[in-house]
């Protein structure tokens, strides 16, 4: 790949040829605001919060590549006064309740908006426009709040390139526009496969999982589902397992999940989850301590083997279980002196 | 190859003249989707009944819109031995009368005749060609609307039809490119881009496969050019595009036509399988080895999908959004990723008159940077409305007040808007203008794809700039924060404006995000969408001034800020106006003065008009209390 | 994911491996071809170049037709074949009989599509093969396998990146299970407990004498339960009681057998059945590896504490092994990897700590400063030359009859996993499929008086069920699916438990049944 020299801000810099003015400007630390940018997926350059002057001309950075010899300055007078502008209107149609908004603190539109210097005496002149209050509340797991939506198409990217399902897509016209389903359904109806890659990317509260909870700190492990084996990040408050992301270091998944392996984790704290050994007594299985669980079940095992022979014993391992539980369990039965082990690989 | 066609032309041509000899008369019936509206075809189940009751044999003919709107719906009658005579306003009853008249009786009836056309004099009717509305008229893309069958081929042929192409298929790709080139012939799209450059950018583009694709999605509230070329000569632009296909290598082309337009569709369908069938297109075009292919896509009815690419999306079968720039040309990846050369309907009609005349006779038409004509769609508070086509650089004023025949009503002339819903407002001081694509920018507007709508002194200018706003803002694709929202945010500020809610600062507000919306919007619908209010603001300021600081509306169109009121010296009880009232605002005895109750009045203006003109005693205020009109 | 071609036969990606999915999808937009042969119109039909909808049971038919045109047209790969396989020959001839138009009498499968989706795997520069269960669960499960790597290796697909044969494993830790030895022929990493060299370096190590012969299959297991000769069985995180075929005749089986012991999160339809129940932790409550479908070990991670007073499996196993008078000593799981490392050759480069510091590994990593092994066979096939085998098709077990006209296949649906232990105690996943929606064809539903919704009654020759259908054109005329996902509709009730005779997995793909509509 060939370099190029660019100047940006009056410094003069060596970058790959192809990169985006977005791109060399990340590089190097400087902060480019913009609402529809997402690294994982294609450009849009819809938000045009990412305006900078290049050669003369204000170009959208997200979308613009470098050529040689080209000047950028990322704040110029005109190109702020165009963010800010850009930034007020969508403010003007926007649910700005954020402190009871699940994205409170996590929100690019705040982030965007405290860059750009947004200010009360501004937001005054312009007249406040919700054009969307609609909220789908169909799917069991996440929520859509088109009031907050800013319409980046980020989900609709996400869909179409991440998962590849394409169940949304933009709809409607001029301020109508809104991000919709195949006959404009319920999320419920449509082809969604409720993988929460849209919600996980969505740059404000529009997309947000029902009865969020932030986590305190984050456990990186694997999926405990099929066999791809993806890495998950577990968000855990307290003793509890809260939310589940992606590990986007993870090669096997690069962070993307589906439904089972982000929102599965419920089964954790549910309340029939085993707590104690259970022995059965006058054919009622009841609690009983571990002690006189494990050496009714070492008596047991040590009669059989002695009255009719190590094999009639057996022993299933798991498919679900981990290697060390699993060797300990084929070495446990075959000390004891059976083959007699199996588990499900066929089902 | 051109042995095939001279035999195709000259049997063309010979049935043609022996039209032109018919002993029996002939009946042009200008049924466009103008004529149809205003009800051509019950004017001709009244001919075919006349004919039928008198024995008077005719020829009957259906034409396309020759342009005279303001005089629809058109018959000519062509008497053997007579010059044609075009008669305008026809109803059922006054056709059957003129034909009984003048086909039996042979009086012509010059009361209901608007001009002769062509050669030939008859007392008491003046030439169309020296009547105003005419005479400063240049016709080269409309030459045959209202004067051949669209639906017959061999009518278009017999008029040089297909020389052009003929022509071309003898010279190399890049002569054609060439002779484009020179023609200067620039694109009536509206942005005016160079043809030649287009057409030459795609014939180097590397590709096997490449694309012709004419624009005919023409969405501009007011503006029927491109139906009319595409109802009244649809060969001419079949014609057009097959030369295109053939000088830039495409093998496929795509006629993009809005849904709405029915029967343009039915007449290129039409056109299409004639041209097929005379093998002018389709496999190996006369033997030449070319073939060129046409499809007919129906648009959906999205005004954006005007909008190249978005056009090229909407053809693939995605949602039509125009692509953001930078991107790559659509001459080098256009329809599927290939070189596509995309077109207007008129730029294409324009093109086989350019290979079969040569350059320099376009050029010849024009002004220097803007050759050839333009066509514009005239209507508003204009006497004269219709589809005009003129030579660039004509003075506005004269469109106007020559050939559209000043202003309805003979009320005072206000403004001009030009352009569509992209382009501005103009005022009398502009008049003098010559009209071209780049003067018209210059001053606020633009020439767009030719609607011109002409306003008076009733019309309330931020009234009418809103409500090209509003069209826009329903109309983008919603991609971008500009143009999805900004123009949102000035429509709610005209909004209040109109309702007497404006706010000191708001017209400063609306320069401010204009201008925001025109510098960072992705495509044109964006970066065109506040010239209304912005060409408003600069010459219409004091209007705006007047709605927000005296709440006022100088031309007493904005009904928050209006009052009528009954003047209870003049009124002398006649009721009239009590029982047109729809609202039952208006109380009083008889012969008593009559008061209108302010809180049901929704300010029709009923009463105003039908207080007799002895007692005028219904007045209309705005402002502060301030009497006008 | 690079591969030029996917040929995916039997197996539902998109809905049972959704990450592999959507980089098959992703792929294909990108340009990949992809050929799909399923009994139903999965979502990934709707993107293939080739769809080969064949009748449930005929994979082998439909492989040896494949392979028909290849040879025929001479679309082999003839260096591949020369250097690195043999039995070429044989395989050549017996598979002549198998024109397209023979196979698609036999699969209801057009003769040109045979020969197009032969043309297109054969002509692609990389293709892979992904399959599971819908090539496996049949009596010809094995068999099928070997038309598989017949095709494969004919058009030298195997033994390069983005190609080979690829078998998408069901389970998280399906693959880990297996190369520990949960299996009753071999010890860890695929050592045979036949070997007397193996068996000694492993009695060794272990310290106590090991049994030469090998063990029983989980079918051999209940029929041995059945008839006495099995006493106690041991269940450590398994569900047979739902996941066996023709459940009746398991559930006997565990009811038969004198003493069960099961280890799980929940109580199990297994466990309700158990003498003892031990509550074990869940993945996030556990350090240990689990091994991906691309035999990658990954480290999982304890997160937060088990519920109550249960423990790790591992832990269980330790406390156990020591009341029963075994002197294990296992710090924790990491010790458990390196002493199972040591005796596993395959497994010998990796460890807990180095997994930690790198990341996932897969095996082969036979020592420390190997970087394991991303795909198998690019030199040499485990035997040395990749062998071609002679397969026959040979009909399922059952065939339908006038009573039982239709045959039922079953699998997995999207938002569940297995029997559901964790998914339907996972309430956003729960509420999206609540019930068994039995997929029913609109042929079939208009002649026997079904509509969508409605409740309808299954049999087979070994049992019956009701469950709600879905009337959906995904299914052809003749087929109804099911998953086994929900105990309320358990399907395998109904499947067959004929085995096939290597791998003794049960022919859950396929079994003949009849419907009627139940009238509330």
């Amino acid at each position: 790949m060939a370099t190029v020299k660019v100047n940006i801000n009056g410094m003069d810099v060596q970058a790959e040829e192809g990169m985006t003015i977005y791109e060399v400007a990340q590089s190097l630390g400087i902060y480019i605001p913009t609402l529809c940018y997402h690294p994982d997926l294609s450009t849009f350059g819809g938000c045009r919060v990412c305006m900078v002057e290049a050669n003369g001309e204000e170009v959208t950075a997200c979308r613009a590549p470098i050529k040689d010899g080209m000047v950028i300055k990322t704040d110029t007078e005109n190109v702020s006064q165009m963010r800010l502008i850009n930034v007020e209107l969508i403010l003007t149609n926007h649910d700005q309740d954020c402190q009871s908004c699940a994205r409170n603190n996590n929100c690019k539109l705040q982030e965007v908006s405290a860059f750009v210097g947004v200010t009360p005496e501004r937001m005054q002149r312009l007249r406040r426009v919700i054009t969307n209050e609609v909220k789908d509340i169909s799917n069991p797991i996440f929520q859509r709040d088109f009031a907050k939506c800013i319409v980046c198409g980020i989900c609709v990217r996400t869909c179409e390139e991440i998962n590849g399902i394409a169940a949304i897509d933009f709809g409607f016209r001029g301020y109508k526009t809104t991000i919709s389903t195949l006959g404009d359904k319920p999320i419920l109806e449509s082809k969604c496969e409720s993988c929460g890659e849209c919600v996980e990317r969505c740059p404000t509260g529009a997309l947000v999982v029902k009865g969020q909870v932030i986590p305190e700190r984050e456990v990186k492990t694997v999926c405990a589902y099929c066999g791809v084996g993806c890495g998950l990040i577990l968000g855990v408050r307290g003793s509890r397992v809260v939310s589940v992301r992606g590990d986007r270091e993870n090669p096997v998944n690069n962070g993307h999940l589906c439904i089972k392996g982000r929102y599965g984790f419920d089964f954790l704290n549910h309340p029939e989850r085993l707590k104690t050994p259970l022995v059965r007594k006058g054919g009622v299985l009841t609690e009983a301590s571990w002690e006189e669980a494990l050496s009714l079940v070492a008596a047991k095992i040590k009669e059989y083997r002695d009255n009719f022979g190590p094999d009639a014993l057996a022993a299933l391992a798991s498919a679900r279980c981990t290697n060390e539980d699993n060797y300990l369990l084929q070495k446990l039965f075959r000390s004891l002196g059976t083959n007699n082990i199996d588990h499900c690989a066929r089902l | 190859m051109h042995e095939a066609f001279v035999s195709l032309r000259a049997e063309a041509i010979r049935k043609w003249e022996e039209r032109q000899q018919s002993t029996i008369p002939r009946i042009l019936v200008g049924s466009a989707t103008c004529g149809c509206a205003t009800g051509a075809l019950d004017v001709i189940t009244a001919i075919e009944q006349k004919l039928q009751e008198t024995g008077i044999k005719a020829h009957i003919q259906q034409v396309g819109c020759i342009g005279m709107c303001y005089a629809e719906v058109l018959v000519d009658i062509i008497k053997p031995g007579r010059p044609r005579i075009s008669y305008k306003n026809m109803t059922p009853e006054t056709v059957a009368e003129l034909l009984e008249d003048y086909l039996l009786n042979d009086n012509p009836r010059p009361d209901l005749a608007l001009a002769v056309i062509g050669e030939g004099e008859v007392e008491g009717i003046p030439n169309l060609a020296d009547e105003p509305v005419f005479k400063s008229q240049q016709r080269i893309v409309l030459k045959n609307c209202g004067h051949i069958d669209p639906e017959s081929i061999e009518d278009y042929m017999a008029q040089d039809g297909y020389m052009g192409l003929v022509k071309a298929l003898q010279m190399q790709p890049q002569e054609i490119v060439d002779i484009v080139t020179k023609s200067e012939l620039r694109g009536r799209g509206g942005a005016g881009f160079p043809a030649g450059r287009k057409w030459n950018s795609c014939l180097r583009a590397a590709g096997d496969q490449k694309y012709v694709i004419c624009n005919a999605d023409e969405g501009d509230p007011g503006a029927f050019m491109d139906r009319s070329v595409q109802e009244g000569d649809p060969h001419a632009l079949i014609e057009g595009m097959t030369i295109a296909g053939y000088a830039i290598g495409a093998s496929k082309g795509y006629i993009y036509v809005r849904a709405e337009y029915p029967l343009a569709v039915v007449r290129l369908k039409k056109a299409i399988e004639q041209a097929k069938e005379k093998n002018l297109l389709g496999e190996n075009i006369l033997g030449s080895g070319f073939s060129f292919d046409l499809e007919i896509f129906q648009g959906a009815g999205a005004f954006v999908c005007g909008e190249s690419t978005a056009l090229v999306m909407s053809i693939e079968g995605k949602r039509g959004m125009p692509r953001p720039l930078p991107r790559p040309r659509t001459t080098e990846a256009g329809l599927w990723n290939k070189p596509t050369l995309l077109n207007n309907v008129k730029t294409f009609a324009y093109v086989p008159q350019i290979i079969h005349k040569g350059a320099d006779w376009f050029t010849s038409t024009g002004t220097e940077g803007c050759r050839g004509t333009a066509v514009f769609a005239l209507t508003g508070k204009i006497k004269r409305s219709g589809l005009i086509e003129v030579p660039m650089g004509i003075e506005l004023g004269k469109i106007i007040h020559e050939i559209g025949g000043g202003v309805l009503n003979d009320r005072k002339f206000k403004a001009v808007q030009t352009g569509g819903p992209s382009g501005g407002c103009l005022p009398e001081s502009k008049l003098n203008l010559p009209v071209d694509f780049d003067t018209l920018v210059e001053a606020g507007s633009m020439m767009g794809s030719g609607g011109m709508v002409v306003l008076d002194e009733t019309t309330c200018m931020v009234d009418v700039a809103r409500y090209f706003l509003q069209f826009t803002l329903e109309e983008s694709c919603g991609q971008c924060v500009p143009c999805r929202l900004g123009t949102l945010q000035m429509l709610e500020i005209l909004n209040e404006i109109c309702a007497g809610k404006g706010r000191e600062g708001d017209i400063e507000l609306l320069v401010e995000l204009g201008k925001s919306i025109i510098a960072s919007s992705i495509c044109g619908l964006g970066k065109s969408a506040p010239n209304p209010v912005l060409s408003t603001i600069n010459y219409f300021r004091d209007e705006y001034e007047a709605h927000i600081k005296d709440r006022a509306c100088p031309a007493l169109v904005c009904k928050d800020l209006i009052k009528y009121s009954i003047d209870v010296e003049k009124c002398s009880g006649c009721g009239l106006c009590r029982k047109n009232c729809p609202t039952e605002a208006i109380t009083g005895g008889k012969k008593e003065p009559h008061v209108i109750d302010q809180v049901k009045c929704t300010k029709c203006g009923i009463c105003y008009d039908v207080c007799p003109d002895r007692f005028r005693a219904v007045a209309c205020f705005t402002g502060k209390e301030k009497a006008a009109v | 994911m690079k591969a030029d071609t996917f040929f995916i036969i039997g197996s539902n990606t998109t809905e049972t491996h959704p990450v592999i999915g959507y980089r098959i999808r992703k792929a294909i937009k990108e340009g990949a071809s992809l050929i799909v042969a399923d009994p139903r119109r999965i979502e990934l039909a709707e993107h293939a170049d080739v769809f080969l909808q064949l009748r449930p049971g005929t994979n082998e038919a439909l492989l040896n037709g494949m392979l028909n045109v290849v040879i025929n047209e001479g679309l082999y790969d003839r260096d591949f074949i020369r250097e690195r396989t043999e039995g070429f020959d044989e395989v050549a001839a017996a598979i002549q009989k198998y024109t397209p138009e023979y196979v698609a009498q036999i699969t209801g499968v057009p003769a040109e599509a045979i020969r197009k989706a032969a043309r297109l795997y054969a002509g692609a520069k990389n293709a892979a093969i992904l399959y599971t269960m819908g090539v496996t669960q049949h009596t010809s499960g094995t068999s099928t396998v070997f038309a598989i790597a017949n095709l494969a290796m004919a058009t030298g697909n195997v033994g390069k990146p983005y190609a080979g044969v690829n078998p998408l494993r069901g389970q998280n830790n399906v693959q880990g299970a297996c190369d520990m030895g949960g299996l009753p022929t071999v010890f860890t990493g695929y050592q045979p407990v036949a070997s007397p060299e193996i068996r000694k370096k492993f009695e060794e190590a272990w310290g106590v004498t090991l049994n030469p012969d090998p063990g029983l299959t989980i079918t051999e297991m209940m029929n041995a339960a059945l008839d006495g000769r099995v006493k106690m069985l041991y269940v450590m995180g398994e569900n047979p009681a739902l996941t066996e075929a023709n459940l009746q005749h398991t559930r006997e089986a565990l009811e038969k057998v004198d003493f069960l012991v099961v280890q799980d999160i929940f109580l199990t339809e297994t466990a309700a059945m158990a003498d003892v129940v031990l509550p074990a932790a869940a993945f996030a409550e556990k350090d240990g590896t689990f091994v991906n479908t691309e035999r990658r070990v990954q480290l999982i991670r304890k997160a937060v504490p088990a519920p109550g007073s249960a423990r790790s499996d591992w832990q269980i196993l330790q406390e156990l092994a020591q009341k029963i008078g075994l002197n294990w000593q296992y710090g924790g799981t990491a010790e458990i990897f390196a002493e199972m490392a040591s005796l596993t050759p395959s497994y010998a480069g990796i460890s807990h700590e180095r997994l930690e510091r790198e990341g996932g590994l897969q095996w082969p990593c036979p020592s420390p400063d190997h970087p394991g092994t991303p795909y198998l066979h690019s030199q040499n096939f485990t035997r040395g030359k990749g062998l071609f085998n002679v397969v026959e098709y040979t009909p399922a077990a059952e065939q339908t009859d006038p009573e039982y006209p239709l045959v039922l296949t079953t699998g997995r649906n999207l938002y569940h996993y297995h029997t559901g232990t964790m998914t339907h105690r996972s309430k956003g996943i729960e509420a999206q499929s609540p019930e068994e929606l039995a997929q029913v064809s609109f042929e079939d539903a208009a002649r026997l008086g079904i509509r969508d919704g409605d409740v309808v009654k299954l049999c087979s020759r070994r049992g019956e069920l009701e469950t709600r259908v879905r009337v959906t054109d995904m299914v052809p005329p003749g087929v109804v699916f099911m998953t086994f996902h929900h105990a309320s509709a358990p399907v395998n009730i109904l499947t067959n438990d004929q085995v096939d005779p290597v791998a003794k997995i049960p022919e859950l793909k396929v079994c003949a049944v009849k419907m009627e509509k139940v009238v509330s």
